[in-house]
């Protein structure tokens, strides 16, 4: 049986009968990413989903305050009509994990912190999160932040929570901030370029004043799997440069960009809603959806993306694509007991030099268990990490077990 | 303002501390005579002077580590300073602790174009990172008013803003990575060039810690290519609340300017005096709008901005033509502080954020505060973000007119808070508003910054008495109490 709060006074005393009775806690929303990081260790399930309401928005101020339970769809329709957005487009991961589409929680996304295509331009999850309230590992009530766009006052204990997959605090309440939609889109393709090439023209696209907002490449194995008929029709890569805005704006910038890029001559422009669904694939990882292969996803400085990705792809007989630029690998693979771990990240050691890292974004519980899906911090960092939670989470009864073992 | 009480045993072993750290920081790295240790008795917030015990300018990161693991190891305070332009007291020295200065690290180290980021040593100005990629077109988008003089390193301690933060964000949300020294010594680096957060997110909560948590001896930021095109809308209106309606509206229309600035009678009189620009003196609010990017989205926009001022009732109203028309309306803006400094023998800035919603409200009673208190106020605000600089002008010659300026500062600040607003937006905590803390957060929250600090600085040893009007007692916090309710503590002495 679940324990299931109405409220944020009830998750106050659920976090208070855990200490009293030395329970662990696993915190869930609607349970959709339960796939992502380790399987939790814990004794008792702490059901926020009756925490789901909308505290207040107020559009002119940009900013909107939810309950973590409430529902991304939800949210995300409720700023749509207001012409707003959470601008760091958040990706529903569901579908990769074997889920219907569209069952996420606004507090499942934040705690996650992972943005989707305008991470590059926009920020993630992180940058958006302006206050909290919650309960810590003490059994009392805190909150953070504030509800205005503008504030430093005090730790910005926000960003520390958001990403954290619950292995901090109980979140009761978020302040988020919210953003104009761009009323236009377009994106400018180019068709046939292999990835190292790539990774030179997103640079070039996102150095030039046109304010691409997101860049992403698809070698033609995975543009092949586009649901986006003129991109699976390229029989090729497809290399996707977005341009976001005011109608007239988005015309003269793509035709900029166009000019910019003029060698590249495969080009082709997608309109709004091509854009749309082709981006959201991206976001979502869709072309990995309805298998079960390993995916990971590797974070790492933009130019070398191809360096990586391709390597990797073609040694261990996978596919991958880029996001942001090529400073997001996702990369799927064959399965392997260890999904291939080890040698990801002495790839990505040897060829990154230290800078990133690779995430296993999707593999079986008992993968998961055995290999680490955040990669292991260095011995200092991990150290400190243990003392942040210790000073959040002193009994371990948050999530344990959830990012490391 | 109380700082915690000098230690006499700490003080008595001056001399120690000084050989031990001429050891680790050879040459004149190490100021312990009177005059050398004047130059670091205040930052920019000149109304409180310390002078320290002793100040150690290291110039390799080994050196920072060995310094701190030192003053760890003997107990030794440690108050961090880069350029020393904090306007709350981020900086302020400890008569038994030491100043720990970044300025020789001011080196930048690499220009990645290609992924658009710069590595840059913490004691670089923030200008010169903008100065060092404007070749390529390329600019570091947080603008403190402070940016020809403030160092990236105290932007990240105090997650600096700007004038053009409402759309490009904070220093935080340009920020890549950093290298950072624990109090005992310990280097590690924390994000890099890419940007999913490898675990925690500690460079979060890094950046804005006001150097409570460690020492930045190394900075990645993002550089972003420079907006084709900028230009601005100058527009006067007779009633704030008008002006302020005119800001909602270009935000609810879906437009985020670079920058939205409003100042009022008083700051508008004061910085046409000074650099005569042309603002309208006979309106109660002045807004500069400035729009970048693309000719066509900049043209577009200014129209449409244009429209919303009139339909707001703006009785004056100028688009600028040309850079110079450009510069010209932000010069007022720009030298407002000074301009307030000339009608004025001394000011003091505030710095609180409030919903903008309320602002008609709190400017009403900002008024009723000053006529109560005999102190004049001007008001520029960074209208987009909410993010007010109230101007306290005062003389610090007259007897208890610093008192007055505070307690003046206070209770706006307070009401900010209470109109759902927070106490700072962009200068920091410091000491200036530290016991102010208690006015915007509760015990409990207190509590829960407090016991991060302890994951960081167990002893207390970095940046004590800033931030929190009680120090760290990380034992008792650390403590977990099941049956809660009662007060514990109760005895806790505060500075």
């Amino acid at each position: 049986m679940a324990w299931t709060p109405n409220d944020a006074a009830g998750a106050e005393q659920a976090v208070k009968d855990a200490l009293a009775q030395g329970k662990a806690l696993e915190l869930v929303g609607t349970g959709t990413r339960r796939g992502f990081g380790r399987a939790v260790e814990a004794d008792e399930v702490l059901d926020l989903s009756a925490l789901n309401g909308v505290v207040t928005y107020q559009p002119e101020e940009l900013i909107l305050a939810v309950e973590p339970g409430a529902p991304m769809s939800e949210i995300a329709a409720m700023l749509t009509e207001r012409g707003q957005c959470l601008a760091f487009e958040p990706p529903d991961f569901g579908p990769l994990w074997g889920l219907p589409a569209g069952l996420g929680t606004v507090g499942g996304a934040m705690m996650t912190g992972r943005g989707g295509p305008r991470r590059l331009t926009a920020g993630g999850p992180r940058d958006h999160c302006l206050g909290l309230k919650g309960v810590n590992g003490f059994g009392e009530a805190f909150a953070a932040g504030g509800r205005v766009v503008k504030n430093v006052t005090g730790f910005d204990v926000c960003k520390l929570a958001t990403g954290s997959f619950g292995t901090l605090c109980v979140v009761t309440e978020l302040t988020l901030k919210v953003l104009p939609a761009p009323p236009q889109a377009q994106t400018l393709v180019i068709r046939g370029l292999s990835d190292e090439a790539a990774m030179a023209v997103m640079s070039k696209a996102l150095g030039c004043p046109a304010q691409v907002s997101s860049a992403a490449h698809l070698p033609a194995d995975i543009a092949a799997r586009s649901q986006v008929g003129e991109l699976s029709a390229a029989h090729g890569a497809v290399t996707l440069l977005r341009v976001e805005g005011v109608g007239p704006s988005v015309t003269a910038r793509i035709a900029h960009l166009a000019q910019v890029l003029s060698s590249e001559t495969r080009q082709a422009v997608l309109d709004r809603e091509a854009s749309q669904l082709a981006w959201k694939e991206i976001a979502d990882a869709s072309f990995f959806v309805g298998r079960d292969d390993p995916v990971w996803k590797l974070s790492v400085a933009p130019t070398s993306g191809a360096a990586v990705g391709r390597r990797l792809a073609d040694e261990l007989s996978g596919r991958c694509f880029y996001d942001w630029g090529g400073g997001a690998v996702w990369l799927e693979l064959p399965a392997a007991p260890d999904a291939h771990a080890g040698r990801v990240r002495q790839v990505l050691a040897q060829v990154a030099g230290g800078e990133g890292h690779a995430t296993l974004m999707r593999a079986g519980a008992a993968v998961r268990a055995q290999v680490a899906p955040f990669q292991p911090l260095a011995p200092g960092v991990a150290a400190l990490t243990e003392r942040v939670r210790t000073q959040f989470d002193p009994q371990r009864i948050f999530n344990p077990g959830r990012m490391y073992a | 303002m109380l700082m915690p009480a000098p230690d006499q045993g700490l003080l008595d072993r001056r001399g120690e501390f000084v050989a031990a750290l001429r050891a680790i920081v050879p040459g004149e790295g190490v100021i312990d005579d009177d005059a050398g240790l004047a130059a670091y008795e205040c930052d920019g917030l000149t109304a409180y002077r310390q002078r320290p015990m002793i100040v150690v300018l290291p110039e390799t990161v080994d050196q920072v580590s060995r310094v701190l693991a030192y003053c760890h190891g003997v107990g030794l305070k440690v108050v961090p300073r880069g350029a020393g332009t904090s306007l709350s007291g981020g900086s302020l020295p400890l008569a038994d602790g030491i100043i720990l200065g970044l300025g020789k690290f001011n080196r930048i180290l690499e220009v990645d174009y290609a992924n658009r980021c710069a590595v840059v040593q913490p004691g670089v100005t923030n200008l010169s990172v903008t100065h060092a990629v404007a070749g390529e077109g390329f600019y570091y988008a947080p603008d403190p008013s402070s940016q020809i003089a403030c160092s990236i390193g105290g932007n990240v301690a105090e997650n600096a803003g700007g004038v053009h933060c409402l759309k490009y964000g904070m220093t935080t949300n340009n920020l890549l990575g950093v290298e950072l020294v624990l109090i005992d010594g310990t280097v590690m680096r924390l994000g890099g060039k890419h940007l999913d957060p490898q675990g925690l997110d500690l460079l979060g909560v890094v950046c804005g810690s006001e150097g409570l948590l460690g020492v930045v001896t190394e900075v990645t930021v993002r550089i972003l290519q420079a907006p084709e095109t900028q230009r601005a809308l100058l527009m006067g209106f007779q009633e704030v609340e008008a002006a302020g309606a005119c800001v909602a509206a270009v935000i609810a229309a879906g437009i985020i300017p670079a920058g939205m600035e409003m100042m009022d009678r008083l700051a508008i009189a004061a910085a046409e005096a000074f650099v005569k620009v042309g603002y309208p003196l006979d309106v109660e609010a002045l807004l500069i709008i400035e729009l970048d990017g693309p000719p066509a989205e900049v043209d577009h926009l200014i129209e449409v901005v244009r429209e919303i001022g009139e339909g707001c009732g703006a009785s004056y109203l100028r688009i600028s033509m040309n850079e110079d028309e450009r510069k010209g309306f932000w010069a007022g803006r720009k030298a407002a502080f000074p301009a307030v400094g000339r009608i004025s023998p001394d000011y003091y800035c505030m710095d609180g954020t409030i919903p903008r919603a309320t602002l008609p409200k709190v400017l009403r009673r900002m008024t009723e505060l000053s006529e109560a208190c005999g102190l004049r106020i001007a008001n520029v605000f960074h209208a987009g973000d909410g993010n007010l600089h109230p101007l306290i002008l005062y003389d610090a010659d007259v007897p208890g007119e610093l008192h007055k300026a505070e307690e003046l500062g206070a209770a706006i600040l307070t009401l900010c808070v209470e109109v759902g607003g927070v106490l700072t937006g962009e200068h920091g905590v410091g000491v200036e508003k530290r016991d102010l803390m208690e006015v915007q957060f509760g015990p409990a929250d207190l509590d829960q910054q407090q016991r991060l600090k302890c994951a960081f600085d167990e002893d207390g040893l970095l940046n004590p008495g800033k931030v929190f009007p009680k120090l760290c007692r990380c034992a008792e916090l650390g403590r977990v109490h099941i049956h809660g309710g009662k007060v514990r503590f109760p005895e806790l002495d505060r500075f």
